[in-house]
């Protein structure tokens, strides 16, 4: 009884030691907000990853893919069918993105999906990933009037509405154009000099359009038609960057209800490219500028159609991909092998990766990030233990003559002991819980911290030019909350092993004439 | 012979000690017997150095002799286990000290409650925490310092932490009440009204004391007196007898 009276008037009336734990506090503070922001990324990055990528893919890598995925299908359904929840089918193929651009030809380079829209969105995330409302809800690569982006009041205008504009607007300044060089070209024969410098108005877009199928069956009117719908990943087509107040401005090269240049094999052993205009029908944001900045997705028919991946005489379609979705709890790593072992290597040029294989780079560096800031930030935790291990010898000294009165009065070694080790362990509960609470805070307001900090340092914490998030994302986990506390807790009530052996061991005489 | 021997509560036989200070043998204790009778109140007299504070260690078990034993009712404890010599401290003996030895962080009823809760385990003290505390206020007022109760130490003179000291030795109900120099730290009257306390429970209780004290003046007021020189007892010891 006599050891928790001590311990909580020492607690309450030696404010050294209290100093000495403020190295635990802010150890376990800062763990848990390091362990939860990086648990807040890596879950976001997981979700993102996971559902883009579906649960399980199977690629081919023949350029003329794999004929009759229905045929697969009901293959993958013999072997694992009881843990398929979804699948889809697709074409990847590599491509090259033009966009026009003040008469210049900007070029990326993409992958261009063909994609099932009524099936693609079982096995990934892709339609909320969409700008406009509608899309999301399903996407059919048609152009829509207006409504892109409703939360968003700095995007600029798209659809129908942005594309009859631009097109009266093409119409009258190739007008203008003509009627200025019609009016020149005879009064200033000599006046090329100076044009040179970069030009300002469409150099080649007319041969490119004429060269097109539909513009040459009949004359295209973009004002009421469309190509091909396509649907951009947003990094493909814009820029970000800082005006002179420093706010993050976002440029977009092609907008819903502009036409882009794609540039893709076929899908013929006699390799041709081909060369088609698309119309963008929306703009694709994942926040991973992987996904963002490399892919453009467009209809897979329309894709099988251009690539010439229909067989003429069956009928046929071909694809490169086929992407499963799991159900609830099942082991991909198993469902996996069962696939590989269906479709063995050596007979099929087949790719059959779970999501996990495919970013285990990624997210084994995540992992590694996190073990090692764990490990470096535990030290710290472990270098406050010997603060206390110090603090303790001293206030062991200071109730030397207390000790030694306990002991006169009947207390044992192991009680005058305990006395000590319960005081390092509240010590350690205070100071962990002190942590705990405060690190809880200090998520609860990160990001209002994140705007405090930018405002005191004029550096911004998280630059929205580098990272998609708007928010920094946390997640508190329950299990790592008590592992840290509970290693604080012990690495307190462990420091104070040393100082208490030595109070039990003290001789009750020396102590009592102890000055 | 039955009842002699019933009447010795504490008997020391042939006890010595030495301590050792870089190879050179200093002896403190050479050969002490003493016995202590039942009821009495037994000073210990002597200079500085002579030992007496050592012998009354040895009494307490707070230290061991080299040679010697030290029997209670009969018991022989200096070579007793560890807990027999706790629970003998906690139960059997109450001591108090010149410098009073309060814990600081308690206050004066805490104090006097403290032996209670080093007996028992914290279950068993909070199952009887009423009869404690009742027993503490009885003890603080037996030394009339209950309206003092919630002081700390800090808060107290030197007269009334002793006053605290006696009633936490007492709370136990000890046989044998061991005092180092109780007064030593003392004013002459304040000192002299502990001296009445401690007369006066050995008068109503028939409580056993002990007492060291280096002033013949005390030492005449006791039963018996032993003198002690140089780590023996000085071959006089029923010169302060009183008949």
């Amino acid at each position: 009884m006599y050891r928790w009276l001590l311990c909580f008037r020492y607690l309450r009336t030696r404010y050294i030691a209290l100093a000495s734990i403020i190295s635990v506090t802010l150890g376990v503070a800062t763990m848990i907000v390091v362990n939860s922001v990086m648990a807040g990324f890596s879950a976001e990055m997981h979700e993102r990853l996971h559902g883009l990528a579906s649960d399980i893919l199977i690629e081919c890598h023949t350029s003329g893919g794999m004929p009759d995925p229905d045929l697969h299908l009901r293959e993958i359904e013999k072997v694992c069918g009881d843990k398929i929840a979804g699948s889809s089918v697709s074409v990847h193929v590599p491509a090259m993105l033009g966009i026009e651009f003040n008469g210049q030809l900007i070029t990326r380079h993409v992958n261009l999906v063909g994609i099932d829209p009524k099936t693609y969105d079982t096995v990934s995330h892709f339609g909320r990933y969409l700008l406009h409302p509608e899309n999301q809800e399903q996407v059919d690569f048609r152009l829509r009037d207006t409504g892109f982006a409703p939360d968003r009041e700095d995007f600029p205008a798209s659809g129908w509405g942005y594309r009859r504009a631009k097109a009266a607007w093409d119409i009258a300044l190739a007008a203008e154009h003509q009627r200025l060089q019609s009016l020149s070209s005879p009064q200033n024969p000599n006046n090329e000099a100076d044009s040179e410098g970069p030009s300002f108005t469409p150099s080649f877009s007319q041969e490119m359009i004429s060269s097109d199928d539909p513009a040459t069956a009949h004359e295209f009117d973009p004002a009421t038609e469309q190509f091909p719908g396509i649907v951009l990943g947003i990094s493909t087509c814009t820029t970000r960057m800082r005006d002179d107040e420093n706010n993050v401005v976002d440029h977009y090269y092609a907008r819903p209800g502009d036409d882009v240049r794609m540039m893709f094999p076929n899908a013929s052993d006699d390799t041709k490219v081909l060369n088609q205009k698309f119309t963008v029908i929306d703009l694709y944001e994942s926040g991973m500028s992987e996904y963002d900045s490399t892919f453009a997705f467009v209809s897979l028919d329309k894709l099988q159609d251009l690539r010439g991946m229909v067989d003429p005489a069956s009928g046929v379609r071909s694809v490169t991909t086929i992407q499963l979705k799991l159900t609830e709890g099942a082991n991909l790593n198993e469902v996996r092998d069962e696939l590989r072992r269906r479709f063995p290597p050596d007979l099929y040029a087949y790719h059959i990766q779970t999501w996990r294989d495919m970013q285990g780079p990624l997210l084994a560096a995540v992992r590694l990030e996190t073990t090692i800031l764990n490990i470096l930030l535990f030290l710290i935790i472990a270098v406050a233990g010997f603060g206390i291990l110090a603090t303790f010898f001293m206030i062991v000294v200071e109730k030397t003559r207390d000790i030694g009165t306990l002991k006169a009065l009947g207390a044992s070694g192991s009680g005058v002991m305990s006395i000590f080790l319960t005081y390092g362990f509240l010590l350690g509960v205070v100071g962990s819980g002190a942590g705990l609470i405060g690190g809880l805070v200090f998520i609860h307001y990160i990001n209002h911290i994140a705007t405090a900090i930018e405002w005191f340092t004029g550096q911004e914490v998280f630059d929205p030019t580098v990272y998609y998030f708007t928010k920094i994302p946390t997640i508190i986990d329950p299990f790592t909350l008590s592992w840290v506390v509970a290693g604080a807790v012990a690495i307190a009530a462990t420091a104070s092993v040393l100082p208490a052996l030595r109070a039990a061991k003290m001789h009750p005489v020396r102590a009592l004439r102890f000055e | 012979m039955d009842s002699k021997t019933n009447d010795i509560v504490l008997r020391a036989v042939d006890l010595y000690k030495s301590y050792h200070k870089d190879s050179v043998e200093v002896p403190v204790l050479r050969g002490i017997n003493v016995e202590i009778t039942r009821g009495n109140i037994s000073a210990l007299v002597g200079r500085s150095g002579s030992g007496k504070s050592t012998l009354m260690h040895m009494m307490a078990t707070l230290d061991k002799p080299d040679r010697g034993e030290v029997h209670f009712c009969g018991r022989r404890i200096d070579n007793a286990s560890r807990a027999q010599r706790d629970a003998y401290r906690n139960h059997d003996i109450g001591v108090i000290f010149q410098f009073y030895h309060l814990l600081p962080e308690l206050s004066a009823i805490e104090n006097v409650l403290a032996p209670e809760m080093i007996a028992r385990s914290a279950w068993s003290y909070f199952k009887h925490r009423k009869e404690a505390r009742l027993r503490a206020e009885a003890m603080l007022d037996r030394v009339g310092l209950l309206h003092r109760a919630k002081h700390k130490p800090s808060e107290m003179s030197g007269g009334e932490m002793q006053r605290t000291a006696i009633a936490r030795a007492l709370m136990t109900d000890p046989t044998l009440l061991l005092a180092d120099e109780p007064t030593g730290n003392l004013d002459t009257e304040t000192g002299q009204s502990i001296l009445s306390l401690l007369e006066q429970l050995n008068r109503d209780d028939d409580l056993t004391i002990v007492m060291i004290t280096h002033d013949d003046a005390i030492a005449e007021q006791a039963d018996v007196c032993y003198r002690m020189q140089d780590g023996q007892l000085d071959s006089r010891p029923a010169l302060f007898q009183v008949a």
